[in-house]
C-alpha cells in the first residue's frame, strides 16, 4: 500500500506547506519527533531549492515499505535550470550559506537515500529516502 | 547503545534534580564526552533530555515538552553543521597527507649540488616560511672553470609555485648544451614561462655566472631583487641591478648583462625578497644591517656566513618567517698554489 501526495512549489509558504505535509506523513509512517524534524528540514532545503532556483516545481511525499521496512520517500522535481556541477554541489562548504551544515550534503545526510538527476536546461528531479529503523 | 545512554542520563539528571550539586554537575560534563564519543547530534541531546524528563517529571505542563520539540527543531543544523565539520576534518587530514607527499617529491625533484669551482666558495640557505618553497635556487657546473646559480622566486606561494618551479627547472636542465651567459639564460626560461603559465604567475630570477679563469661574476637580472656585491679592498657593498621584466609577462624581453670582477675576499650575496623584506619591529629590515650582518662574518666560509644571515634574521622575527628566505653567496677566495 503506498500513498503519495504532493505540494506544488510557487511561492514562499508553499515551502511551509510541504513541511507541514512531510511532517504529518511521517509522523503516520511512525517517526520519533526527531527523525520527523530531520525529515521536515530535508523538504524544507529542497523545496527551498526549487523555489530559488527553478522558480517552481514540485515536491511529493510517499509512504513507502519495502522486504518488511517501512519509510518515507521524497521527491522534489522540477524543470528549472539544473545543475551543472553535480560533483560540487554535493561537497561539504560548497552551498553559498557555506558552512552552515545545509544545502544538498546536509539534506543527504538526514535521509538514508539519496539520489539527483539533473540535466542543464531540463530539470532536476531528487529522491531520498528514510527508513524507519 | 542510545537506550543505554538514555538510561544513564536519567539517572545522572535525578540526582542533580535533587540535590542541585556541583558534583553531579562535574558527573553530568564528563558524561556530555560520551554523547559526543557516540556521536550522538545535539538533536537527540534534547530528545534524551525529554524523554528522561518524561519519566522522572511527567506531571510538568504541555507547554514544556511542546517547548522541547520546538527546540529539537532548532538543534537540527547545529547536527548538521557539526556532521559537515566532522568530514571537512577528515578531508583536510587528507590533504595534509598529501601536502606532505608533494613536498617530499619537490625536494627530491629540485634538489640540486653547490658547484665545484677553484677558488670559489660556496654557500646557500633556502628555507620555505610555511610547508612548500616558493623560492627556487638551481646550481650549473658547466665545466671545472664556470659555475653558474639561479635565484628564482615564484610569487604567489604553495602548490601552484611548486609546480611552476618544475617548469623552470626542466628548462634549465636543457641549458647545458646551449649559451649559458646570463642574458641568453633569462631570455629562454622568459619564453618558456610565457608559453606555460598563465599570467597571474609571476617569477623573479637573478641569473649569475661566475668564470674562475677571468675571475669574473657576469648577471643578468629579471625583476628580481638586486644582489650586494662586497669588495673586499675597500670594505664597501655594491648593489649589483641589472633592468629586465619579471618572467612570463612578455616574450620579447631584452635583458641587461653586466659583470664585475673579483678579487680575493670579494663575495656576492644573491637573495630573494624574503631576506630583504624580513619584518622587525620597526618595519622592514634596512639594507645596511644586512651589510653589517654579512660584513662581520666576511672572513668565514660562504655556507657559514649564508647560515649566520639566516640565523640572524630568522631570530629577528622569532623563527616564524614571513616569506620563504633564501641567500646564496659566491666568495672569491685565494687559490691555493
Ligand atoms: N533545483 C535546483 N535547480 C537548479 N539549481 C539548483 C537546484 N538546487 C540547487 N541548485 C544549485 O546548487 C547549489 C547548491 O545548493 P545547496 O542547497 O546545496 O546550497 P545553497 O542553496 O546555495 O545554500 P543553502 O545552504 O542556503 O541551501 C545552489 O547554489 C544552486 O546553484
Ligand atoms: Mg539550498
Amino acid at each position: 500500500m503506498s500513498y503519495r501526495s504532493s505540494v506544488e512549489i510557487y511561492t514562499e509558504w508553499d515551502i511551509v506547506a510541504a513541511r507541514q505535509l512531510g511532517r504529518n506523513e511521517a509522523k503516520k509512517t511512525g517517526f520519533g519527533t526527531v527523525d520527523q524534524a530531520r525529515i521536515t528540514t530535508a523538504i524544507s532545503e529542497l523545496a527551498r531549492n526549487i523555489y530559488l532556483y527553478a522558480g517552481k516545481g514540485k515536491i511529493e511525499i510517499e509512504r513507502i515499505s519495502e522486504n518488511g521496512a517501512f519509510g518515507i520517500k521524497i521527491i522534489a522535481s522540477d524543470e528549472g535550470p539544473g545543475i551543472s556541477d553535480l560533483r560540487k554541489v554535493m561537497e561539504d562548504g560548497y552551498s553559498t550559506s557555506g558552512g552552515l551544515g545545509a544545502g544538498m550534503p546536509g539534506v543527504k545526510r538526514l535521509m538514508d537515500e539519496f539520489k539527483v538527476v539533473s540535466e542543464p536546461g531540463v530539470g532536476t528531479t531528487i529522491t531520498a529516502k528514510k527508513w524507519l529503523h | 547503545m542510545p537506550r543505554e545512554v538514555g538510561r544513564q542520563y536519567k539517572e545522572i539528571l535525578k540526582k542533580y534534580i535533587d540535590s542541585q550539586s556541583e558534583e553531579d554537575l562535574y558527573v553530568g560534563q564528563q558524561f556530555s564526552r560520551r554523547f559526543i564519543e557516540k556521536q550522538i547530534a545535539p538533536e537527540d541531546v534534547i530528545s534524551i533530555h525529554k524523554t528522561a524528563l518524561l519519566e522522572l517529571l511527567p506531571d510538568l505542563r504541555d507547554e514544556v515538552w511542546i517547548s522541547m520539540d520546538f527546540l529539537i527543531e532548532m538543534m537540527i543544523h547545529y547536527g548538521l553543521t557539526l556532521r559537515e565539520h566532522q568530514s571537512l576534518i577528515r578531508k583536510q587530514e587528507i590533504l595534509q597527507m598529501e601536502m606532505n607527499v608533494a613536498t617530499k617529491v619537490q625536494d627530491t625533484l629540485l634538489q640540486t649540488t653547490s658547484p665545484n669551482v677553484k677558488g670559489l666558495d660556496v654557500g646557500w640557505v633556502s628555507q620555505p616560511a610555511h610547508q612548500m618553497n616558493g623560492d627556487y635556487v638551481y646550481f650549473l657546473n658547466e665545466n671545472q672553470h664556470v659555475a653558474s646559480v639561479a635565484v628564482a622566486d615564484v610569487m604567489g606561494k604553495g602548490i601552484p609555485a611548486a609546480l611552476c618551479m618544475s617548469m623552470i627547472k626542466f628548462g634549465m636542465d636543457g641549458l647545458e648544451k646551449g649559451d649559458t651567459d646570463p642574458r641568453a639564460v633569462l631570455d629562454i626560461i622568459n619564453r618558456i614561462v610565457e608559453k606555460s603559465v598563465d599570467n597571474s604567475m609571476f617569477i623573479s630570477m637573478f641569473y649569475g655566472k661566475y668564470d674562475a679563469r677571468s675571475s669574473t661574476f657576469s648577471y643578468s637580472s629579471a625583476g628580481h631583487e638586486p644582489a650586494l656585491y662586497f669588495n673586499a679592498a675597500s670594505g664597501t657593498f655594491m648593489e649589483l641591478n641589472a633592468k629586465g621584466l619579471l618572467l612570463g609577462i612578455k616574450t620579447d624581453v631584452v635583458y641587461e648583462e653586466h659583470a664585475v670582477q673579483m678579487q680575493d675576499g670579494d663575495f656576492i650575496a644573491m637573495m630573494t625578497d624574503g631576506v630583504t623584506e624580513t619584518r622587525t619591529e620597526e618595519g622592514f629590515i634596512e639594507s645596511e644591517s644586512i651589510q653589517q650582518l654579512l660584513e662581520s662574518v666576511r672572513d668565514q666560509s660562504a655556507q657559514k656566513m649564508a647560515e649566520h644571515l639566516y640565523n640572524e634574521l630568522a631570530g629577528l622575527q622569532e623563527y616564524r618567517l614571513g616569506d620563504d628566505f633564501t641567500i646564496v653567496i659566491f666568495k672569491k677566495n685565494p687559490e691555493e698554489v
